[in-house]
C-alpha cells in the first residue's frame, strides 16, 4: 500500500522563470523509510512543502495519506509530522512546554502517545525545564522529532535532520528513524544532501535540478552501475585530476575526498594506465579497483 | 476553541518570558500621562521682554511695573534706544521689545490716546502670538485702570470678557491626556502583536504552526486577545496615573472610555496583524507600522485641531481611527459627553474595526 503516491508534479517559482520541480512521479510505501538525496537546490524543500500542504503545485497531484493536498489539506494536516530543516519549535519556552504545546494543538496529550517518543524523549527529559534555546544541536533535534512524533501521525516528513549535525548525532538519529519504523511502522519521507545517508533508506531517490534521476533501492541503484570504477591516488592529486580528464580510455573523473574515482574503458588495464601516469611525471601511484557508492552513482547519472 | 486555550497559554507564557515587554506595559502609560503633559504643555509663560521707556513718567513706569508683574513676563533689560534692545533680540535673550515715546503721558491726557510700539521675535509662531495676546491684555487692563481713576474721556472701545466652557482654566492637561493614552494604545497595540506574529514568520516557528489543524481564526486570535486584556488594563492604569498625578478624571462615564478605548483596541491590532501578514521580516513590519502611527499620530488632532486643518484634509482624516478614539476620549473626559451624543464618533470607529479584523484573518494565509 502506498502512503504517498505523487503524479507528474510541477512547481515554478518567480513566475515561471525559475522550475523548482518538473514533473516528479514517485510512491512511498507504508512503512519504509524514502530519502530524497540530491544537492542544494534540488528541490527538495519545494517538494516537502507541497506535500506538508505549505504550497501548492502548479500543476500534478499528490496524495498523502489517501487525501489529496490540494483539496483535503486539513485532513492531511491532521495526519502527519514534519520537521522542517530549520529548528524552528518556540525558543523562549522550555523543552517539556514545547512538547506539550504540541501535543495540545493536536488535541492529544503526551501520556497518550508516550509510548511513540519515549526512546527519544528519555534522553531530552533530565533537562525538559530547560529552554529550547540552551539546548545543544543535537539535543534541539531530539526535541523537535518529539514534537513532530508527538500526535501519532501516519507519516513523518523530515526535511534535512542531518545537515549540520555532528556525525554521531547524525548516526543516533537515524538508529531513532530505524528503531520508529521497526518498532511503529511509521512511513518516513527523510530528504538529505549526504550520500552517504542513503543506505539507511529502503529506497531512495536521487534529485536533481527538480527531477528524479532514479528511484530504487539503495542496492538496486548500486547494482545498476556498470562501469569499471577505479580509485587513483598519486603524489600530486590536483594535476592528475587534469591529466585524469584529458587521458584517452577515461570517461569520467572526480575527486572523491582523498583519491579520484575514474571509470574507464573496457580496453584500459591497470599496468597500461600505470605506465601512462608514470609518462607524465606521476609518482607514488595507487590503483584499486572499487565498488561504486551512492556518490559515484549520482555522479554517474548526472552526466 | 479547545486549542485557540492552549494558543493563549502559550502566548502568555512567551508574553511574560522577558522583563522588557511587561516593563514596557506599565512605562509607556506612566511616561506618556505622567511626564508628557508636563513637558508638552502649551501654556506659555517666562516670556523675556525688554522696555526702552523714553518718557520716563509715572504712567509710562506703572505700566512697565503692570508688564513684569503680570508673571507671564520676565523683564530682562530697560534699554535706552531700541537698536541696544534690537541687539538683546538677535542675540535670543529677549523675544518681545515694548517702546514707549517720549511725551507718552502728555499725549495720553491731552488727546485722551497714546501710541507705544511692541516689537515681537516670530520665529516661534505660537510663542509671538500668545505673548502678543497677553501684552495687549496688559495693557487694556491698564487702560481701564487709567479710565477710572481720572474719569476723562479716554476711549475703551469694548469690554471682552471670556468664559471658557468645559475647562474653565485653559487647563492643557484634560485635553492632553486623553490624546496621550490613544497615543501609547496605538504604540503598544499596533507595534506588538505586529511584531510578535512576523517574528514567528522570520524564526520559522509558523512553519510548524501551519502543518498544524489549528485554524487561521483561532491563532490570529491567540495573536490579538493578550493585548486586548493588555490594552485595557493600559487603560485603567493610565486613567489611575492621570486621577492620581494630575487630578484629571473623566467627566463623564468610565465604563463610556473603556468601551471606546476597547473597539479601537480591536482597530489598531487587527491593523498590526495585517501589516505583518503582509511582510516578511520584521524590519519591513516596523518600519510600516512607523509609517501609520506618525501619519496617524500628526493627522489625529493630537497636535493640530482637525477643525484647523484645510478642506480636504479633514476629510482624508477620516480614514484614521485614531482620529475618532481622540475626539471621543477629549469628548468624555471635558464634556461628559453621552454614548448617543459620541455615536457619529462611535459608528465609524466600529466599522473599521469590523473591517480590520476581518482583514487580519483573511490576509493570513497558511499555504502559499
Amino acid at each position: 500500500m502506498n502512503i504517498i503516491s505523487v503524479r507528474n508534479l510541477h512547481k515554478t517559482y518567480n513566475k515561471g522563470k525559475t522550475q523548482a520541480l518538473k514533473g516528479v512521479d514517485f510512491d512511498v510505501r507504508q512503512g519504509e523509510i524514502f530519502g530524497l538525496i540530491g544537492p542544494d537546490g534540488a528541490g527538495k524543500t519545494t517538494l516537502f512543502r507541497i506535500l506538508t500542504t505549505l504550497l501548492l503545485p502548479d500543476s500534478g497531484t499528490a496524495q498523502v495519506d489517501g487525501y489529496d493536498v490540494v483539496k483535503k489539506y486539513k485532513d492531511i494536516r491532521r495526519h502527519i509530522g514534519y520537521m522542517p530543516g530549520r529548528f524552528s519549535l518556540y525558543q523562549d519556552m522550555t523543552v517539556e512546554e514545547n512538547l506539550t504545546f504540541f501535543a495540545t494543538v493536536f488535541n492529544t496529550t503526551i501520556q497518550e502517545n508516550y509510548h511513540l517518543v519515549e526512546d527519544i524523549y528519555k534522553q531530552i527529559e533530565p533537562f525538559k525545564h530547560r529552554r529550547a534555546s540552551k539546548l545543544s544541536g543535537g539535543m534541539k533535534q531530539k526535541l523537535a522529532l518529539s514534537c513532530a512524533l508527538i500526535h501519532a501521525p501516519h507519516v513523518l516528513f523530515l526535511d534535512e535532520p542531518t545537515t549540520g549535525v555532528d556525525p554521531v548525532s547524525r548516526k543516533e538519529f537515524w538508529e531513532m528513524l530505524q528503531k520508529l519504523k521497526t518498532n511503529f511502522h511509521l512511513s518516513i519521507v527523510v530528504s538529505t544532501p549526504y550520500m552517504d545517508e542513503a543506505m539507511q533508506c529502503d529506497r531512495i531517490a536521487l534529485m536533481q535540478g527538480g527531477e528524479f534521476l532514479t528511484i530504487d533501492t539503495p542496492q538496486g541503484i548500486i547494482e545498476s552501475y556498470t562501469d569499471r570504477l577505479w580509485s587513483v591516488r598519486s603524489d600530486n592529486m590536483h594535476r592528475l585530476l587534469t591529466d585524469l580528464r584529458k587521458m584517452e580510455g577515461v570517461q569520467t573523473a572526480f575527486a572523491f575526498g582523498e583519491s579520484h574515482h575514474i571509470t574507464v574503458d573496457a580496453s584500459l588495464t591497470f599496468d597500461v594506465f600505470r605506465q601512462k601516469l608514470t609518462a607524465l611525471g606521476h609518482q607514488e601511484i595507487q590503483i584499486e579497483e572499487i565498488t561504486p557508492s551512492i556518490e559515484d552513482c549520482f555522479m554517474h547519472l548526472q552526466n | 476553541m479547545k486549542v485557540l486555550k492552549y494558543l493563549l497559554i502559550k502566548e502568555y507564557k512567551q508574553m511574560f518570558r522577558g522583563y522588557l515587554i511587561p516593563i514596557l506595559f506599565v512605562l509607556v502609560p506612566f511616561a506618556l500621562t505622567n511626564l508628557v503633559p508636563r513637558i508638552a504643555t502649551q501654556e506659555v509663560s517666562n516670556l523675556d521682554i525688554a522696555v526702552i521707556d523714553n518718557d520716563h513718567s509715572s504712567v509710562s513706569k506703572r505700566l512697565t511695573e503692570k508688564i513684569s508683574a503680570s508673571g507671564f513676563f520676565n523683564l530682562r533689560s530697560l534699554c535706552g534706544n531700541y537698536m541696544e534692545a534690537y541687539d538683546l533680540l538677535q542675540r535670543g535673550d529677549v523675544d518681545f521689545i515694548v517702546t514707549i515715546e517720549n511725551g507718552f503721558e502728555r499725549i495720553l491726557y491731552r488727546e485722551g490716546a497714546a501710541k507705544m510700539m511692541l516689537s515681537v521675535n516670530s520665529v516661534n509662531g505660537m510663542k509671538g502670538g500668545l505673548g502678543n495676546n497677553y501684552l495687549t491684555q496688559i495693557v487694556m487692563q491698564y487702560a481701564k485702570e487709567l479710565n477710572e481713576e481720572t474719569r476723562n474721556s479716554m476711549v475703551s472701545p469694548m469690554n471682552i470678557c471670556p468664559q471658557f466652557l468645559f475647562n474653565s482654566q485653559l487647563n492643557y492637561k484634560p485635553y492632553m491626556i486623553p490624546a496621550l493614552m490613544s497615543l501609547g494604545l496605538i504604540l503598544l497595540m499596533g507595534f506588538l502583536p505586529a511584531l510578535n506574529m512576523v517574528s514567528e514568520k522570520e524564526k520559522g516557528t509558523i512553519e510548524q504552526i501551519n502543518v498544524t489543524p489549528v485554524g487561521r481564526v483561532e491563532f490570529i486570535l491567540s495573536k490579538l486577545i493578550p493585548y486586548w486584556i493588555v490594552g485595557l488594563f493600559i487603560v485603567g492604569f493610565s486613567m489611575l496615573l492621570a486621577w492620581k498625578i494630575h487630578q484629571v478624571v473623566p467627566a463623564g462615564s468610565i465604563a463610556l472610555v473603556f468601551l471606546f478605548a476597547f473597539v479601537y483596541i480591536l482597530t489598531v491590532s487587527a491593523l498590526g496583524i495585517i501589516v505583518a501578514n503582509y511582510s516578511d521580516t520584521l524590519r519591513q513590519t516596523a518600519m510600516l507600522m512607523f509609517f501609520f502611527i506618525i501619519v496617524f499620530a500628526l493627522t489625529s488632532g493630537l497636535v493640530s485641531p482637525v477643525s484647523s486643518m484645510p478642506d480636504w484634509a479633514q476629510e482624508v482624516t477620516r480614514l484614521n481611527p485614531v482620529r475618532y478614539i481622540i475626539t471621543s476620549l477629549r469628548e468624555i473626559f471635558l464634556k461628559g459627553s453621552t454614548f448617543t451624543q459620541l455615536l457619529p464618533q462611535f459608528i465609524p470607529l466600529c466599522i473599521y474595526s469590523a473591517v480590520t479584523m476581518t482583514w487580519a484573518v483573511i490576509s493570513y494565509r497558511k499555504k502559499q
